[in-house]
C-alpha cells in the first residue's frame, strides 16, 4: 500500500514568551497513514496531539522533520488537507449551508457550484432540511455535522480530524461515532482522528498510534484487527476490551512516569 | 379576531407609554415653572417663597415658546435653513472623512501589531488630549473658514471609530481565523468573511460615539469666525438673551444626533439577523 500521509521526524520546539525558555512540544514524530486508512493518535492531554495535526494541516511550521503528502512536502495548508476543527468553529452569521461553502470559496469555486456540491454533502451528513438554518439553532452534535460537511466537500485527501466529538454529551458522542464510519465508509477518505477517548479510538480506527505526554513521542502503533462494518455493540466485545486495556496500561504508565519525575 | 386587553396593549408597549409620559410630564413641568403655575399652585404652602418656583421666560424659555420660534424659524421666515444647510455639511464631510479613515485605520492596527506599536502612541495621546485645546492651531494653520471646522470635526470623531475598530478586531474568534486559514483564505478574503461581520457590531457603536462628539465639534468649531451654522446661531442668541432660539438651535442638534444614531442602529439590525434574539433558546 502506499502511504498518503508521511511524517518524518516531526519536531516542534517554541519559546515560552514568559520565562524565554525553550520547550520541546513534538520529538521526533515519525508515522505514516495509508491511503482509505482511518488513524487515530491518542495520548493524554498535554501530549501535542493537536500540535502535531496543525503541524500536518501547515498551519505551524516543524523546527525539523517533514510532512509529505502523496509524495509532496507541505508547509502551509492546502485543499489536500481538510481539517474537521475541534470546536465546530462555525461563521455563527452564515447559514448551514454557506458555512460548508466557505472552503470551496476559499479556492475560488462559483457560487453557484459551491452551493450544489456543498447541498450534497449536507445531505450526506444528514442535515437535510436544516440548510438554512443558523448554528445557534442547532444542537452541538448538528454543529459538529457541519463542520465535517464542510471538511468533506473540499474532497481532500486527507481528513484531519481535531477531537472533534470532545464537547459532547455521552450518548451524542457514541451515535455520532457510529455515523461517522457511516460517512467514512461512504466517502472513502483517508483520515487522522485525534481523541483523548481510548474507546472512541479503538471504535473508529484500523490502527491507533499512542502518544506519550511531553514531549509528544511516539510510543506505540496498536493495530485494530476488527472487522468492518462495526456497530456500537462491538463496545463490549471481549476483544475491544482487550485492546482498550492495553493501550489504558500504555497511558497509564506514562502517566505514573510523568507524575514521578 | 384579536381579544387582547388593555392592559396586554400596556404591557406590550411598556417603553413607549412609561417613555412618552415622562418625557410629557418634563414638558409639562417646564411650561409649568415658565407661566408661574407651580408658583400660584404651592403660594397657599409655602407663602413667599413659593415665588422662587416662578422662573422668567427669558432664562428657560418654554416649550410653547421653543414652538412657537421654531415654526417662525423653519415656515415663516426659513432662516434656520442656512444654518443647517451650513453646519451638516461640515457635519457629513468631517464625519465622513473620519469614517473612511478611522474604520481601515482601526482595522489594519487590530489585525497587524507592528502597525498597531507605530499607531498607539499617537492613538493614546491624542485620546488622553481634549482635541478642542487643537483649535487655535488649526486657526493659525488653515484660518476660520469651513475647512476648519471640518478638521475638528475629523479630529473629534476619529478618535473613538479607530480606537473602536481596533478593539474589535482584537475580539474577533481566534478559532474562526484558524478555519480561514486552514482553508487557505487570502488576506481579503479573511477581512471579508471573518473579520468585518464580527467587528461591525463595534465599529458601528464607534461611530455613534462619534457622532456624540462631531456635534461637540460643530458648537466649538463655529465659535471662531463664523457667520452661519447652527452652532454660531445658538452661540448668538445666547449673547442677546434669545431663549427661545436657543433652544431651537438646541432641538435641532439633538434630533438631528438622535436620527444618525437610530440610522446606525438600523444598520446594526440589518446585518445581525443570525444573532439569537434575547431570551431565545440557544
Amino acid at each position: 500500500m502506499t502511504p498518503k500521509l508521511v511524517a518524518k521526524d516531526v519536531c516542534l520546539e517554541y519559546r515560552q514568551p514568559r520565562t524565554g525558555d525553550r520547550l520541546l512540544a513534538l520529538d521526533r514524530i515519525s508515522l505514516s497513514v495509508n491511503e482509505g486508512e482511518f488513524v487515530s493518535i491518542v495520548g493524554p492531554s498535554g501530549c501535542g496531539k493537536t500540535t502535531f495535526l496543525s503541524v500536518v494541516d501547515g498551519l505551524l511550521p516543524a523546527t525539523s522533520g517533514e510532512i509529505i503528502v502523496d509524495g509532496l512536502r507541505v508547509n502551509k495548508p492546502g485543499p489536500d488537507r481538510a481539517v474537521v476543527f475541534q470546536d465546530a468553529s462555525l461563521l455563527p452569521w452564515r447559514t448551514v449551508l454557506r458555512n460548508v461553502c466557505y472552503g470551496l470559496e476559499c479556492i475560488g469555486v462559483r457560487a453557484a457550484e459551491a452551493r450544489e456540491r456543498a447541498m450534497k454533502f449536507v445531505q450526506m451528513v444528514g442535515l437535510d432540511g436544516f440548510e438554512n438554518s443558523y448554528p445557534y439553532e442547532l444542537s452541538g452534535g448538528m454543529q459538529q455535522r457541519v463542520n465535517l460537511a464542510r471538511a468533506l466537500v473540499m474532497d481532500p485527501k486527507i481528513l484531519l480530524m481535531d477531537e472533534p466529538f470532545a464537547a459532547l454529551d455521552a450518548q451524542t458522542r457514541e451515535y455520532m461515532q457510529e455515523e461517522l464510519l457511516r460517512i467514512w465508509e461512504q466517502a472513502n477518505k483517508t483520515v487522522l482522528f485525534i481523541t483523548h477517548q481510548i474507546d472512541e479510538a479503538i471504535f473508529l480506527s484500523d490502527r491507533v498510534i499512542v502518544f506519550s505526554a511531553r514531549p509528544g513521542r511516539v510510543r506505540e502503533h496498536v493495530t485494530v484487527d476488527i472487522e468492518r462494518p462495526r456497530s456500537l455493540k462491538l463496545k463490549r466485545d471481549p476483544r475491544f476490551h482487550a485492546l482498550e486495556d492495553r493501550i489504558w496500561s500504555l497511558i497509564h504508565d506514562d502517566a505514573l512516569v510523568q507524575a514521578r519525575s | 379576531m384579536n381579544s387582547r386587553s388593555i392592559a396586554d396593549i400596556c404591557r406590550d408597549n411598556e417603553r413607549l407609554i412609561i417613555g412618552a409620559s415622562a418625557f410629557a410630564a418634563f414638558l409639562v413641568m417646564w411650561e409649568g415653572f415658565s407661566r408661574g403655575w407651580w408658583a400660584t399652585l404651592l403660594a397657599p404652602l409655602l407663602g413667599e417663597s413659593a415665588r422662587a418656583l416662578a422662573i422668567k421666560p427669558i432664562f428657560i424659555s418654554s416649550p410653547t415658546g421653543v414652538a412657537q420660534q421654531s415654526w417662525t424659524m423653519f415656515a415663516i421666515t426659513g432662516e434656520i435653513w442656512p444654518h443647517i444647510a451650513q453646519s451638516g455639511g461640515q457635519l457629513v464631510v468631517g464625519l465622513g472623512a473620519a469614517i473612511v479613515v478611522g474604520v481601515p485605520l482601526g482595522l489594519a492596527a487590530g489585525r497587524y501589531r507592528t502597525f498597531s506599536y507605530i499607531l498607539d502612541p499617537f492613538l493614546s495621546a491624542l485620546n488622553a488630549t481634549p482635541q478642542v485645546a487643537f483649535l487655535p492651531l488649526f486657526v493659525m494653520w488653515i484660518g476660520t473658514g469651513f475647512w476648519m471646522r471640518v478638521l475638528i470635526i475629523f479630529l473629534l470623531a476619529v478618535i473613538p471609530i479607530t480606537m473602536n475598530a481596533l478593539a474589535a478586531v482584537r475580539t474577533v474568534d481566534p478559532r474562526l481565523l484558524k478555519v480561514a486559514s486552514s482553508f487557505g483564505a487570502t488576506e481579503l478574503h479573511t477581512f471579508r468573511t471573518i473579520i468585518a461581520p464580527s467587528a461591525l457590531p463595534f465599529i458601528l457603536s464607534g461611530m455613534r460615539l462619534a457622532v456624540g462628539r462631531s456635534m461637540i465639534g460643530i458648537v466649538v468649531a463655529e465659535l471662531y469666525g463664523s457667520a452661519t451654522g447652527i452652532g454660531i446661531m445658538i452661540n448668538m442668541a445666547g449673547a442677546s438673551f434669545d431663549t427661545d432660539k436657543v433652544f431651537v438651535g438646541v432641538l435641532v442638534i439633538v434630533i438631528a444626533g438622535l436620527l444618525m444614531t437610530e440610522g446606525l442602529r438600523a444598520i446594526e439590525r440589518r446585518f445581525d439577523g443570525w444573532r439569537p434574539a434575547i431570551g431565545d433558546n440557544m
